[in-house]
């Protein structure tokens, strides 16, 4: 320090720490393992759906939910019992999961396809990505009327609904992964002597995975939408079908078992595409969460 | 262009051509092998009218080691990617060997792929792991074969790099600042592993660095671009591995680095030996009005 600095080091007002000789407060650094209980995770993950259902049935039983707005959760398992026994759960669980299955796969293979030609050449971008992202805007709800005046009143409106919810995320989702992939891995792979067809099989398609995976996600989540919606229009099969039929009678134990089968067909699709993840993106080096 | 006498060490598996050859007539094709690794001249690239490149010619004998040193912006990376092929909107002559690698600053491994997968990537044919091993054995990390490269270290990757180059078997290998991002001590392994490399293989590589004293401990000859444009050429005749406590090296360092523009400084943190070449560097200047620690 110069003696004009050191001067003015001098008239620091006292408290503020200047020099060698103030205490300095000590923290302890607590070890992970020694301040955290591990509870399974598969147990973590079941605690908010089970008191979820815990609290609705000492609402229920307590009369703050009457039976007849919402049936408690004993009375819906007991409902579901009995459709399960006669037949009716199960085969309208069957038309409506192939309905969603035949849609998923025809519109990812529509989406998909669409997401190749525009996201690896210009070309394709400049003649397909304007029109589907012109297409996206529209509602595809409001399209319903028109799938039914021209496909008619069978299997064909439902799963083409589901079909263009599908291809329309798995086209977003897909295309924004091929564009996102790092420019210098393309580059690494052409100074490595691959050619066009070695750069999309081996950077492009691989880099536009995870991309593909957020799509896949978004997909199945509009399937089961669009599958509601489908089968609550002239539908006389089928999960949709079920819970029409259940409001014109009344029966609130019907609707919410089928609300219920919903939500558990859509855990079962969550953890197929967790399982497809950890099994196609264990490369990714990302965040996991702490 | 300085012809540089054969500084290959004699235990080199390919024989040193003798140099005149290299401007022979006979020898301008370079697929031909005849002694010339690279042949550029009159090179120019542009970005958007300015010219990066501005009528590079250079020259490097098959198996020569030469190290390309410049500031940053002057041109150095682009004149490797013309060489590598990775970028053509260009003007001049440029002949290369077919057979050539690059590595990168950042190694570049597909994160998607695991280590010897990406070793092999872009094989003719379907290339047996065998051959990735191989490869892998001679850069010292055959152990992490089947390791995906989000778990290797940055001088781990940087050798996974290295391999995938080498298991190509390059006339030409072309290192691209490839040990700037790793930390010291790395960085010496790795020098130490290409320089081994090198005297095994025999095969001509060009690297690209803004590091004087690499360039020094490595190269036969020691180019120093600036303005687009091959400014300076140094052989560097002394006997492998280089001593950097040699009075010659140290002079050769303080002449690179004065031509650079950067004056060698005293209690420089990376100094080994400070020969005070210039006679003001010993100076601290403490120009008036600014405090005399700062």
């Amino acid at each position: 320090m110069s003696g004009e600095q050191a001067a003015a080091a001098g008239r620091v007002p006292a408290g503020v720490p200047v020099g060698p000789g103030g205490a300095v407060a000590l923290s302890r650094v607590v070890p992970v393992s020694g301040r955290r209980w591990t509870v399974p995770r598969w147990v973590r993950r079941a605690v908010g759906p089970v008191g979820l259902v815990v609290v609705w049935q000492v609402l229920s039983g307590g009369g703050v939910l009457p039976a007849d707005l919402l049936a408690s959760p004993v009375d819906i398992a007991r409902t579901a019992g009995g459709l399960v026994a006669d037949g009716t759960l199960p085969s309208a669980m069957g038309v409506s999961l192939q309905r969603v299955a035949v849609g998923l796969v025809s519109g990812a293979a529509v989406g998909i396809a669409l997401a190749l030609v525009s996201g690896l050449s210009r070309l394709g971008e400049d003649l397909v990505d304007a029109t589907v992202q012109m297409l996206r805007s529209i509602p595809w709800v409001g399209v319903i009327p028109l799938f039914i005046i021209w496909l008619g009143i069978g299997e064909a409106p439902k799963i083409a609904l589901i079909a263009v919810g599908v291809a329309f995320h798995l086209y977003l989702n897909v295309y924004a992964g091929i564009r996102g992939v790092d420019a210098q891995l393309v580059e690494a792979g052409t100074s490595l002597g691959l050619g066009r067809w070695g750069l999309i099989r081996h950077v492009v398609l691989p880099g536009a995975l995870p991309g593909a995976m957020t799509g896949l996600r978004y997909a199945l989540a509009t399937a089961w939408l669009a599958l509601v919606f489908g089968e609550q229009v002239n539908a006389d099969d089928g999960l949709g079908f079920l819970m029409n039929q259940a409001r014109e009678f009344f029966r609130t134990d019907v609707i919410v078992v089928c609300l219920v089968v919903y939500a558990m067909l859509g855990l079962l699709a969550d953890f197929l595409v967790r399982t497809l993840e950890r099994l196609l993106l264990q490369w990714r080096p990302t965040f996991t969460g702490q | 262009m300085t012809p540089g006498t054969s500084t290959r060490p004699p235990e080199s598996s390919r024989p040193s051509e003798p140099v005149a050859a290299a401007t022979a007539a006979g020898a301008a094709d370079a697929q031909e092998g005849g002694g010339v690794a690279v042949r550029v001249d009159g090179l120019v690239r542009e970005f958007d009218r300015r010219r990066v490149l501005d009528g590079v010619r250079l020259d490097i004998r098959a198996g020569e080691f030469v190290a390309l040193l410049g500031r940053s912006g002057c041109g150095k990376s682009t004149l490797l990617r013309v060489l590598s092929g990775l970028d053509r909107e260009i003007e001049g002559e440029v002949l290369v060997p077919r057979r050539r690698a690059v590595a990168f600053q950042a190694p570049r491994l597909m994160p998607w792929k695991r280590v010897w997968r990406n070793v092999v990537l872009g094989l003719p044919g379907r290339p047996e792991r065998v051959v990735a091993e191989r490869a892998l054995t001679e850069v010292g990390l055959d152990h992490r074969a089947d390791a995906w490269p989000k778990t290797l270290s940055g001088g781990e990757a940087q050798r996974a790099s290295l391999a995938r180059a080498l298991v190509r078997d390059p006339d030409l290998l072309l290192l691209d600042e490839p040990f700037g991002a790793l930390d010291a001590l790395t960085r010496i392994t790795a020098q130490r592993l290409v320089a081994e490399v090198w005297r095994e293989r025999g095969c001509a590589v060009l690297l690209v660095t803004h590091d004087v004293e690499e360039a020094l401990l490595l190269a036969d000859r020691v180019l120093v671009m600036a303005d687009g444009r091959i400014a300076h050429e140094t052989a560097v005749e002394l006997p492998r591995p280089r001593d950097v406590g040699d009075p010659r090296w140290t002079a050769l360092r303080a002449q690179l680095l004065g031509r650079l523009g950067v004056a060698e400084a005293d209690g420089g943190a990376d100094s080994h030996v400070d020969g005070d070449v210039d006679g003001g560097a010993g100076v601290r200047r403490t120009p008036d009005g600014r405090g005399a620690d700062r």
